[in-house]
């Protein structure tokens, strides 16, 4: 497949999505809108499809690249600790300094999820048995401690209502104003493609970096880095999409190799794309009211992910 | 020229490397051999710096390795460990331009892309590049792999256990490409290997380690001994001549 074939049905969904919604725009009226559709599609239908498309470059890249430096296919945000850490971190601003801003949320939740995914790493080097399914499980155990002592203090602190709107996503909320923190995820999937080929060597090992005498350590937490920054952005504006790091990889990979250089690329706009189908399933579902994106994606990526693990047996057996 | 003086090496509180010194000779196939923990691959390790040592040194060109810049000594000397077994889809091509690392930090030259071609033509792996190493077979892996190095075209090539998991074909179809790069290139390797007769027929100079320490070392004439060879393994292996090699009789 042509990452230019990809990137016309980008487009060409992209500008789908610009014209769903209540309000009746049709792409016939582009040239003489009124002052009202004009702000619909300002305030609300451009920063909504900018947010999908970075939310989906994002959570597939840090997918790719956890999935490399753990190097185990099932591993992710969602499956390990990073997540969890990152709302564990929200709250934890919530609750100390009541009236933070988003940027000093963010950087307490960013070293949280950090934290967090670091020590899974760390448990992962301890572990011996590395089984594919196996090393997930531990992570999603972990992620769970983690999660219900943010329910604990969620709880004690009248704040559930607040936290679960960080585990549901949805872009409904999304307008201008309230989704620009996203941004920062830019440079940070530059900084992944510059690295594209240390973390492909680093998948290979301490042993084959050194080699290569290359500083494994030092490109492993980089990519932590990436992974947990960018979780954190897209946890604080659109909240949770789960499976997404984890089956979007797993489907490049199966057509382009595992080669970060070449497969970057392509995961990043198959991510995009995946997050645009499913918010517009989400948001015609249901006309004139939508569903949370965090539910279609939870529903179509289980069945996906399922898929993959019985395409797995399959295949070792 | 490797020298190595007094290293040692102790896993929690047992040693398993102890005051050995021995010098790797330029141009030549040096084999390591000896019984199970020996201490064969540790200093194999040491000596490429995948390990760090308790103590001694390791002289590469007269440097001691701590002096050296990982990047550097990744141009000089390279090292293949036996357990390859990687579970990524990378195709053989992408796999020998990653030898090429050291040199271009991943952003691949011409010149990078040309060492590349002409390590997979050496290898023999031109119809196989666009594999995906997970397609191939154990020999044809091993192939790949020692065609990485070939790009990174060190002077200083070691190999841990080479042969392990081969057939007699692959593991004869390899140590003639280790005997080629010798002669060829004019390159230095340096290999653990386990079978006797595998030392014996490539290889110029043999090292014979036994319980973290230097038995015998020589060239490979004198070490294919019945006498010398019953100090090492504690077996009786009488030494038959076929064919202008020293050959080990151990099976029964």
């Amino acid at each position: 497949m042509k990452l230019w074939y990809l990137l016309v049905v980008l487009i060409v969904l992209s500008i789908t999505s610009l014209f769903i919604g209540v309000k009746d725009i049709s792409p016939l009226d582009l040239f003489s809108l009124t002052e009202a559709q004009q702000q619909v599609l300002m305030i609300s239908r451009f920063p909504r499809l900018i947010s999908i498309i970075l939310a989906g470059f994002g959570m597939s890249i840090t997918g790719l690249i956890m999935q490399q430096l753990s190097r185990n296919k099932f591993v992710s945000p969602t499956t390990g600790g990073t997540d969890d850490s990152a709302r564990l971190g929200i709250l934890v601003a919530l609750m100390v300094f009541p009236s933070a801003s988003t940027i000093e949320k963010m950087l307490l939740a960013f070293a949280f999820a950090l934290a967090g995914t670091f020590l899974f790493m760390k448990i992962l080097d301890r572990i011996k048995f590395k089984d594919t399914i196996f090393i997930p499980l531990v992570g999603l155990m972990f992620g769970n401690v983690i999660s219900s002592v943010t329910t604990f203090f969620a709880y004690k602190n009248d704040l559930i209502q607040n936290i679960s709107s960080w585990l549901q996503g949805s872009f409904s909320l999304v307008m201008s104003g309230r989704y620009e923190l996203l941004y920062v995820s830019i440079p940070l999937l530059v900084l992944a493609y510059l690295y594209a080929n240390k973390f492909t060597i680093a998948g290979l090992g301490q042993e084959f970096s050194a080699n290569l005498g290359m500083n494994h350590k030092l490109v492993v937490n980089i990519g932590l880095v990436i992974v947990a920054l960018v979780s954190v952005v897209v946890i604080l504006t659109v909240g949770t999409l789960p499976f997404l790091g984890l089956i979007i990889p797993n489907i490049v990979t199966l057509y382009m190799g595992d080669n970060l250089k070449k497969n970057l690329a392509h995961t990043a706009v198959v991510g995009a794309i995946f997050v645009l189908v499913c918010d517009i399933i989400g948001r015609l579902i249901i006309f004139p009211y939508e569903i949370p994106i965090g539910l279609t994606i939870g529903v179509i990526g289980s069945v996906i992910f399922l898929y993959l693990l019985m395409r797995r047996k399959a295949y070792e057996g | 020229m490797i020298e190595v003086r007094n290293v040692s090496k102790a896993y929690g509180g047992k040693p398993v490397i102890e005051e050995v010194s021995v010098g790797i000779k330029k141009g030549k196939i040096t084999s390591f051999i000896g019984p199970n923990g020996a201490g064969k691959s540790t200093l194999l390790s040491m000596i490429s710096r995948l390990l760090t040592k308790d103590s001694g040194q390791v002289l590469i060109e007269g440097k001691e390795l701590s002096d050296w810049k990982s990047k550097d000594l990744a141009k000089k000397i390279s090292i293949l460990k036996q357990s390859n077994h990687i579970n990524l889809r990378l195709t053989v091509r992408e796999l020998v331009s990653f030898g090429r690392f050291p040199y271009s930090q991943g952003k691949l030259t011409k010149e990078d892309w040309e060492q590349v071609d002409e390590a997979i033509a050496y290898m023999d792996l031109v119809d196989l590049q666009g594999k995906y190493l997970d397609e191939l077979s154990g020999g044809q892996n091993q192939r790949a792999f020692i065609a990485m190095v070939i790009a990174q075209n060190t002077e200083y090539i070691l190999l841990d256990e080479p042969l392990n998991n081969l057939d007699m074909k692959h593991s004869v179809q390899i140590m003639k490409v280790l005997r080629r790069l010798v002669e060829e290139l004019g390159k230095t390797v340096i290999l653990v290997i386990h079978d006797i007769n595998f030392a014996s027929c490539y290889s110029d100079y043999i090292v014979a380690l036994k319980n973290g320490k230097i038995v015998k070392e020589g060239s490979t004439e004198t070490i294919i001994d019945s006498a010398i060879l019953k100090e090492i393994y504690d077996m009786d292996i009488p030494i038959e001549i076929i064919n202008g090699n020293r050959i080990g009789i151990y099976f029964s």
